[in-house]
């Protein structure tokens, strides 16, 4: 233990955000995206539909004059969908000068996970772990770590088919 | 040097104003030039202006600025004074153009923030010799004996010399610098700038201040002397001198006679008995000049320059607010309450919210104009290296367009009237043998259509040659379709692409290869489009189709179940509720209306766009009936929301990259912070065929 706080006190000095992760629920499951990428996290708002789009993008949002789309990540990971109420969230990421908000279902925290603590996903055959850049482990339980780029841009052909 | 970057502010205003001078300077002489006469009103003109280019360049120590603008304020000294006879017009318009780039050039350099080191001798000295030539031309002989340098010798006769001559007080000030505060030649030079103004006259030793640089050694070892006659105290006079900065020692002695003035005398003199009757038009011309300066001035003040992103920001505040003020004044709170006054107030806000937001939207939007007068200094330039007679006709130029796009656009319109002039254009004497006017017409034409703007850029010269364009796209594998499937306007579109360029021989302007595509590449970065039409001997068209990214544009709000869309207000052409027996359905499903005799396709956009709504019966919403290419289409929708002024925002890169959603131009934000989805007519006209 005593070694892992070492460690965060290093990487703190080396850099505030390495390391650091969101988690939020989906269902049961906890998921956590790198702090790095996040812009700030919002209550549900009015969203916009746009037509023609697959499912899981449930349509654009106004941020404060800025207009983006918003990703239902539930839907996105083929789970049901769930209605939106007072705990649903949408976390505003910004990758590669693109900005979008994933709809989640709550908020967690925000947590240290130093290297070490983490391992790549099992190759468990199909399934939709191609999400996943990794799995953390924080006391006992685990955080599935979403390597967001894929999440925007992988699967394009797949999206395509959905609503084909 | 340090001073200079120490002065953050002033500098800003100093590139700010030169660059309007400039500007002014360059339309000025081009005008004239039209004209094909120097006004004594132009002359007196550009002698302000680059009076005061000098003056505030030795200000900020840009020497080689205020070197220049200093022989080209000596010519225009002469053509003020002597109003010559004989002039090489075009000589001179081209040197002073010569200079207006120079500075231009040294101007970007500050801005960014680059030393300022071109030698600008030789074209001073150029434009020395086009004065003593003009001199010699035009017979002055007396004044050839006079040499240039001597003009300088920095006699500045003020202009209200004339009346207060009996309380002129005469001084000898001899300044002395602080040891090594460098430039001490600067520094006399502006502190006899500032006296220029209040002093009768002035003389000073070391003469040559700056053009000399050995004066500072002067300086610094027996001090600036400094004579001046001047309606000043004493006091008053030893106070404003002792403003100096870095003065070590001064010295101000009253002179009772003017004994010591007399070693200045004698060119004055000479040129007062040479040219006594030009005197009085001076003092004339000078006040003149101070009362057009001021009115300069005050209009300069009223403009600044803003960063756009500071603008991007604005715009999101305040639409911001505007959420924020339907969130207050809509606060289910208050619902069952009542309460006048705290209406009348929200009222009272709404407005001044809504006046906000135009007025923001607005600020954002610059006329054309702007950026088509910069081709007429192409146009002349070109027109003089090629010898082809050119007239440039705008029309449009009101225009308004996104301040961004402007910035984008301004390249490729001067690659396509370059490309005009050089290619599109024949020789003058091939247009006599043609029967063409002799004279040339390039039009740049700029105008809104629908939710673009279009600019076009025109000209009457030979057209493009399709077997030309064919065999040379045959040559370098462009072609993709056989050559008898193609329409004209695809041929003539090969010439957008890379690696095509029709001109054999390298010009100085145009046809190093690259050609169009780097036409095309900036337009469709701000994501528009180029198109061509040419007919032989006729003349070629340049289409820019500018989208409606960020422009303003006017548009109808109509819902659909919950959807909000927005259409542009000049492809409606009325809307109305139909009547169930103009309805008419075709076997096939297609639903269409008779209006007035004609039968047009109905589109149902909660279908297209698979929106639930509870309005399906067409008698139950509206119709509305949009034009765009020549084609007609009725929209059906729920109901009409209202006409707005909406700035179009594209939809975020994400979603269209995932997907060409048809039929949607961008979106935009309505008052109440929802979003409106803009429907692309031009796609839904030719969705439906």
């Amino acid at each position: 233990m005593a070694e892992s706080v070492m460690q965060e006190l290093y990487e703190q000095e080396e850099d505030t955000q390495k390391g650091r992760f969101l988690t939020f629920a989906l269902g049961s499951e906890s998921y956590g995206i790198e702090i790095k990428h996040v812009t700030e996290i919002i209550g549900i708002q009015p969203i916009t539909e746009v037509p023609e789009l697959p499912e899981y993008i449930k349509g654009i949002i106004n941020l404060r004059g800025k207009i983006i789309p918003v990703m239902d990540v539930r839907l996105r990971f083929k789970k049901p969908f769930r209605e939106y109420n007072d705990r649903t969230c949408v976390i505003v990421i910004d990758i590669k000068e693109v900005s979008i908000g994933l709809i989640i279902d709550s908020v967690s925290e925000v947590l240290s996970i130093p290297e070490t603590e983490i391992v790549v996903p099992p190759e468990v055959g199909k399934g939709n772990n191609k999400y996943i850049k990794g799995i953390g482990k924080t006391g006992n339980d685990v955080k599935l770590l979403l390597d967001c780029e894929k999440l925007l841009t992988e699967d394009e052909v797949d999206s395509l088919n959905n609503i084909q | 040097m340090s001073e200079l970057y120490a002065n953050e502010p002033m500098m800003d205003m100093y590139i700010f104003e030169t660059t309007q001078n400039i500007e002014q300077l360059e339309t000025c002489i081009l005008d004239t030039e039209k004209a094909g006469y120097y006004s004594q009103n132009v002359v007196n003109e550009i002698f302000r202006i680059m009076h005061t280019i000098k003056g505030s360049s030795a200000m900020m120590l840009f020497n080689n600025i205020s070197m220049l603008a200093h022989t080209v304020e000596d010519l225009f000294y002469f053509l003020r004074e002597h109003k010559p006879e004989q002039i090489d017009y075009s000589t001179l318009s081209d040197l002073v153009l010569e200079v207006v780039d120079f500075i231009k050039g040294e101007l970007d350099k500050i801005t960014q923030g680059d030393k300022v080191n071109r030698d600008s001798t030789i074209l001073s000295s150029k434009i020395k010799d086009y004065l003593e030539e003009l001199k010699q031309q035009n017979a002055i002989t007396e004044l050839i004996e006079k040499p240039v340098i001597e003009k300088q010798s920095h006699y500045y006769i003020a202009q209200d010399k004339t009346e207060n001559k009996i309380n002129l007080h005469m001084y000898k000030a001899i300044i002395f610098f602080d040891d090594g505060c460098e430039m001490e030649n600067i520094r006399a030079y502006t502190i006899t700038h500032h006296l220029r103004d209040m002093a009768d006259e002035i003389y000073y030793l070391p003469q040559d201040i700056i053009e000399n640089d050995e004066s500072i050694h002067l300086i610094r070892e027996e001090g600036f002397q400094l004579y001046v006659k001047i309606n000043k105290t004493y006091n008053e006079m030893f106070e404003f001198l002792k403003q100096t900065i870095f003065l070590k020692d001064l010295e101000l002695i009253e002179l009772d006679n003017d004994e010591e003035f007399k070693q200045f005398y004698k060119p004055i003199k000479k040129i007062i008995l040479d040219t006594p009757p030009v005197m009085i038009p001076k003092i004339n011309n000078q006040n003149y000049q101070e009362g057009k300066e001021q009115t300069i001035t005050s209009s300069n003040q009223s403009i600044i320059s803003v960063n756009v992103a500071k603008l991007d920001k604005l715009m999101d505040l305040v639409g911001e607010m505007v959420i924020a003020e339907a969130m207050v004044t809509q606060n289910p709170d208050l619902k069952g309450l009542t309460i006048v006054n705290f209406h009348k107030a929200a009222r009272q806000l709404h407005k001044i919210t809504t006046e906000l937001q135009d007025m923001v939207m607005a600020i954002r939007m610059v006329p054309l104009s702007t950026t088509f007068h910069k081709m007429h200094r192409i146009v002349r330039d070109m027109s003089k290296k090629l010898g082809k007679e050119v007239k440039l006709e705008l029309i449009g130029e009101e225009t308004e367009v996104d301040k961004n796009i402007i910035e984008h656009i301004s390249d490729p319109l001067m690659h396509l009237v370059r490309n005009a002039i050089d290619h599109g254009l024949e020789a003058t004497k091939d247009r006599v043998t043609l029967e063409k006017p002799k004279i040339g017409k390039v039009t740049l034409e700029a105008r809104n259509a629908g939710s673009d703007v279009l600019i076009l850029v025109k000209d009457d010269g030979k057209g493009l040659n399709k077997q030309k364009i064919l065999d040379r796209a045959r040559e370098n594998d462009l072609l993709i379709k056989t050559e008898n499937e193609m329409t004209d306007k695809e041929i003539y579109n090969l010439i957008l692409l890379p690696g095509f360029s029709t001109k054999e021989a390298v010009s100085e302007y145009s046809g190093r290869g690259v050609g169009m595509d780097v036409v095309t590449n900036n337009i469709e970065a701000v994501g528009g489009s180029v198109s061509i039409d040419s007919e032989e001997g006729i003349g070629t068209t340049i289409t820019l189709k500018i989208p409606l990214t960020l422009a303003i544009i006017d548009g109808m709000n109509i819902s659909v179940g919950k959807s909000r869309y927005t259409i542009p207000t000049t492809t409606i052409k009325e809307s109305f509720r139909p009547k169930e027996n103009d309805l008419i359905k075709d076997p096939d499903g297609n639903e269409m209306i008779m209006v007035r005799g004609q039968c047009f396709p109905i589109l149902r956009l909660h279908e297209l766009y698979k929106v639930k709504t509870e309005v399906t019966d067409f008698t139950q919403g509206i119709l509305i009936m949009v034009e765009q290419d020549e084609k007609t289409l009725c929209i059906f929708a729920d109901m009409l929301l209202g006409q707005q002024q909406v700035v179009v925002k594209t939809l975020p890169s994400y979603i269209k990259s995932t997907r060409k959603i048809q039929g949607l131009a961008g979106c935009t934000l309505l008052g109440d912070g929802n979003i409106s989805l803009i429907l692309d007519i031009g796609g839904l006209v030719n969705l439906n065929g």
